[in-house]
């Protein structure tokens, strides 16, 4: 077997690129979807404004949208050069959704995005309309399709192991896209970038409205964003309250490093609202808890439980000890596809194949595993609680906040007097981050609380990596921070300059006289508002 | 034939023109970022040979992620395999190409003159190494790759970097630019005028007749060298590994299917048709029509590739036995079945609003075009 330590650099590649591809794909979703809508009321209503708005937020889309691409190839690649095993065993399913990705999302977005860019002159409005709709369904339904295949390596559905080719097929293509994990997961998500868009607009709105620039543009932005957003955010706490509850069925393991749940506990359960869980000693130090909420949150109920790590490396052991004849009958079908007695004694213990290729890990010949690996690749099933149980919480906390702010732009926005707000619109700005944090912190929560699988109860992560050498490691890994460093400066610097510079419409503040002008505008804009 | 072999062949096919469509159209996107510094001698020069493809080069590369995605779907192993064993090659391949929509985005932001400059460097970049290594891979299925896999098909590579870049596999990527920079040449033959045209009007024909030779040579070679038969295997359409079958290796065995079916004879043909008829029409100043015998030609050369290597896909030169065929490397039925029917939905409606996309944006590009873009994005 080769070196852990490739597996580990592996794993940290591929969540730097991961973390990094993902600071850009949610505005890409909700930004798409927002100009959309900018636009719709250009077309409806006629007015300029709307084509000045429209046209500036797609200048900052597009400067975005080109890391987004970039960043997103190597996604494409990655499960082939550094995850070979993964790819090969799974392919069957998880290629699928991919490969749908790419024929009904990515050719509708890139397509589009040269014609919604280049071709304001060359056709009609309602025509140009329809281009922008089809690239925010196209970066929707490529969010859907790669949600479809991440569900399966957090809730394995609709596959099972064929012994004759040695991996995992496809059994159900319903059962696959269709798996309720799939669905609240795809909600959630998309939502989360509806979040980010309408944050990212509100914000930047926010500094013209305290530098008394682009009143107009910044006001009428502001507007949208907020009452987008405070929709999106109601939505995001609502499906991350599904997903939980789904996923905390589907994978307990990863609820119990949430809520840092070392010992089972009878029901009604206490919600730990702040501690800090140390790995070595099993147990949380400094807890603060909530009576009978997790219990709640959890299950919907008072009196329902769910199991803690005692529990759940408990019943590890006992799969993991269930899980080493499959293993060792799949080394003798492999020599010898026709085994009849092999084949047998591996259906008898396919569920727990995975949890064999656990202690492999440990114990080349799995049938000599003794109880100290059996019980070290039983304490792997444990993922890294204090990184998952704080991640969970502060995107939990960055969501409620973003849900307050939300509230607050709604209402100072229709009382028409968001511009003299000065302190919340200093928020506003400050708050352009938040959604972007959150969103890697909920990235966190969902895949390294999958861990040690890189498909759930089915194939251990240190299994399902290339085999490739240290030093190849280290020269990817050092030519990737290098790039996309340079690719974030370059990205950063385009975006506070266009930010700066501002809409290509005459500015309609900004001089000495900009307070003065500002108060025309508002005078005149109630009507607009109306209207719009 | 059972319909799981037919499924395989199917996706074998497709597979096929997957690669012509990547290799057509991405390619002649990557064939004018080559020649850009070339034919573009000023930034206003540069920027109307860049706004030719501006509009299209996004959706074009959707080729490339489509058919990695096909792959992946439809030979899954085939996928793990190549991109885990050409490691650093496909690094080099993935770092030229995200450099793309960086350079096609962020060029014209600023007006530094080394700003620019920088960036029509990462483009000739971006478009001259993925076409070598794009060539050179399809050389070295010829050659066969040093891999095999562990009892549970775990594959390992174990040869160099370089060997990847051996002489047999730098000729098939000098190929793959040439065709790439005729395709390239003559997109900006038909899209620009003056002076631009004429630059892309001589390259035009030296790249087709480069092809030609190169694409000759490559035969004559291929005639010399290893090639693989598969005398034993459970056979198409029978779900199975690559540790069940026997391989055995003979100079001139990548012509067999050839002797055998003496009509595949017309592949090579067209594919030197193509590049010579190419010539002709750039020569005479006919754009699209050279354009289109351009992707003549790359069909002929990519599906005499297929050809001469069928039922193989990856052959391994270390384990010969364990090569990837279209038998042992495919996907499941059920799976190949979905994807088909989505790929019949689909596909026809990709290009349906591809050639909408492209007839909207139909006409020269000239200065005042790229000068009119300065006050928008």
């Amino acid at each position: 077997m080769f070196e852990l330590s490739v597996v580990e650099l592996s794993r940290w590649q591929f969540a730097i690129t991961a973390l990094y591809h993902y600071l850009f794909v949610p505005l890409t979703l909700g930004l798409s979807l927002m100009i959309a809508a900018m636009e719709t009321v250009y077309v409806t209503t006629g007015k300029q404004i709307y084509r000045d708005i429209t046209r500036f937020w797609t200048k900052l889309f597009l400067i975005n949208f080109a890391l987004g691409v970039a960043t997103g190839l190597t996604m494409e690649f990655q499960f082939g050069t550094n995850w070979s095993f993964y790819s090969s065993f799974v392919g069957d399913i998880f290629g699928a959704p991919l490969a749908i990705e790419g024929l009904m999302a990515f050719f509708l977005e890139a397509t589009f995005i040269g014609m919604m860019v280049f071709g304001w002159d060359r056709m009609s409005r309602g025509q140009h309309l329809a281009v922008t709709y089809m690239v925010a369904l196209g970066s929707n339904l490529s969010a859907l399709w790669i949600l479809v295949a991440n569900s399966f390596m957090q809730m394995p559905e609709g596959a099972f192991f064929n012994p004759v080719t040695m991996r995992m097929e496809l059994a159900s293509f319903g059962e696959l896209i269709f798996s309720a994990n799939a669905q609240a997961k795809f909600v959630h998500t998309s939502i989360a970038g509806y979040v980010t868009g309408a944050i990212f607009v509100a914000g930047i709105s926010a500094w013209y409205m305290l530098k008394r620039r682009h009143m107009e543009l910044a006001r009428r932005s502001f507007r949208m964003a907020a009452l987008f957003g405070v929709l999106s955010t109601a939505g995001v706490i609502t499906l991350g309250d599904a997903l939980g509850f789904v996923g905390g069925q589907a994978q307990p393991a990863k609820l119990a490093a949430m809520e840092g749940l070392w010992q089972s506990e009878p029901a009604p359960m206490p919600f730990n609202l702040v501690g800090f869980p140390s790995q070595k000693d099993q147990t949380n130090y400094g807890e603060v808890q909530i009576p009978y909420a997790l219990s709640l949150l959890v299950t919907h109920s008072l009196d329902g439980t769910v199991p803690g790590f005692d529990e759940l490396e408990k019943r590890a052991t006992q799969r993991i000890r269930n899980g080493i004849p499959a293993v060792q009958a799949l080394q003798t079908l492999s020599r010898n596809p026709g085994d009849a007695t092999a084949l047998e004694q591996f259906r008898a213990h396919e569920s727990d194949l995975g949890y064999g290729f656990l202690v492999h890990r440990y114990a080349e010949d799995v049938g000599a595993a003794t109880d100290a690996q059996i019980s070290q690749a039983a304490s792997d099933t444990i993922p890294h609680v204090a990184t998952i149980f704080w991640s969970f919480r502060l995107m939990v906390a960055m969501g409620l906040g973003m849900l307050a702010f939300f509230v607050l732009a709604v209402i100072y926005s229709l009382r028409n007097d968001v511009q003299h707000q000065r302190w919340f619109l200093r928020v506003a700005v400050w708050m352009i981050p938040v959604p972007f944090l959150a969103n890697e912190f909920g990235w966190l929560v969902a895949e390294l609380g999958r861990q040690p699988w890189t498909v759930y109860e089915v194939l251990p992560t240190w299994m399902s990596a290339s085999t490739h050498s240290v030093g190849y490691m280290v020269f990817s890994l050092a030519g990737f921070v290098a790039l996309y460093t340079a690719f974030i400066v370059a990205e950063m610097y385009l975006m506070v300059r266009a930010i700066r510079i501002g809409p290509a419409a005459p500015d309609d503040g900004g001089d000495g006289s900009g307070a003065a002008a500002d108060d025309r505008h508002l005078d005149g804009q109630a009507a607009g508002y109306a209207g719009a | 034939m059972e319909t799981y072999a037919v499924l395989q062949l199917l996706w074998w096919l497709l597979l096929g023109v997957l690669l012509i469509a990547v290799a057509v159209m991405v390619g002649m996107d990557m064939g004018v970022g080559t020649i850009l510094r070339h034919v573009g001698r000023t930034d206003t020069e540069r920027r109307v040979v860049l706004r030719i493809i501006d509009p299209h080069w996004e959706g074009n590369q959707v080729w490339f992620v489509l058919g990695g995605g096909a792959v992946f779907a439809a030979f899954p192993l085939i996928y793990a395999t190549a991109f885990s064993g050409f490691y650093i090659v496909m690094l080099l391949l993935l770092w030229a190409m995200i450099l793309r929509p960086l350079g096609f985005g962020y060029r014209d932001h600023l007006a530094s003159a080394r700003w620019r400059g920088m960036w029509d460097w990462a483009l000739f970049i971006s478009g001259l190494v993925p076409m070598v290594v794009f060539g050179a891979a399809f050389g070295n299925l010829f050659l066969g790759v040093p891999f095999d896999f562990s009892w549970n098909l775990t594959s390992t590579y174990s040869g160099s970097f370089i060997a990847l870049l051996n002489p047999f596999a730098i000729l098939c990527g000098l190929l793959a630019v040439s065709l790439a920079v005729f395709m390239g040449a003559v997109t900006v033959m038909k899209g620009a005028e003056g002076v631009i045209h004429q630059r892309s009007h001589r390259l035009a024909r030296h790249a087709s007749l480069l092809a030609i030779v190169l694409f000759a040579i490559g035969g004559i070679w291929v005639y010399t060298m290893q090639g693989f038969v598969l005398t034993q295997s459970p056979g198409a359409g029978v779900p199975q590994t690559p540790l069940q079958q026997m391989v055995s290796v003979a100079p001139g065995a990548w012509f067999a299917n050839f002797r055998g079916q003496p009509l595949l004879w017309l592949l090579p043909v067209l594919g030197l048709a193509g590049m010579l008829l190419g010539f002709l029409a750039a020569n005479a100043r006919r754009g699209l029509l050279a354009w289109w015998f351009g992707a003549l030609a790359w069909t002929g050369v990519i599906s005499t590739a297929g050809v001469a290597l069928f039922p193989f896909l990856l052959p391994s030169s270390l384990e010969p036995a364990q090569s990837l065929t279209i038998w042992n490397a495919s996907s499941s039925e059920l799976t190949l079945l979905w994807m088909l029917g989505f790929t019949v939905v689909l596909l026809p409606l990709v290009i349906w609003y591809t050639s909408w996309a492209f007839y909207i944006m139909r006409g020269k590009v000239t200065a005042g075009h790229v000068e009119s873009d300065e006050h928008d994005y």
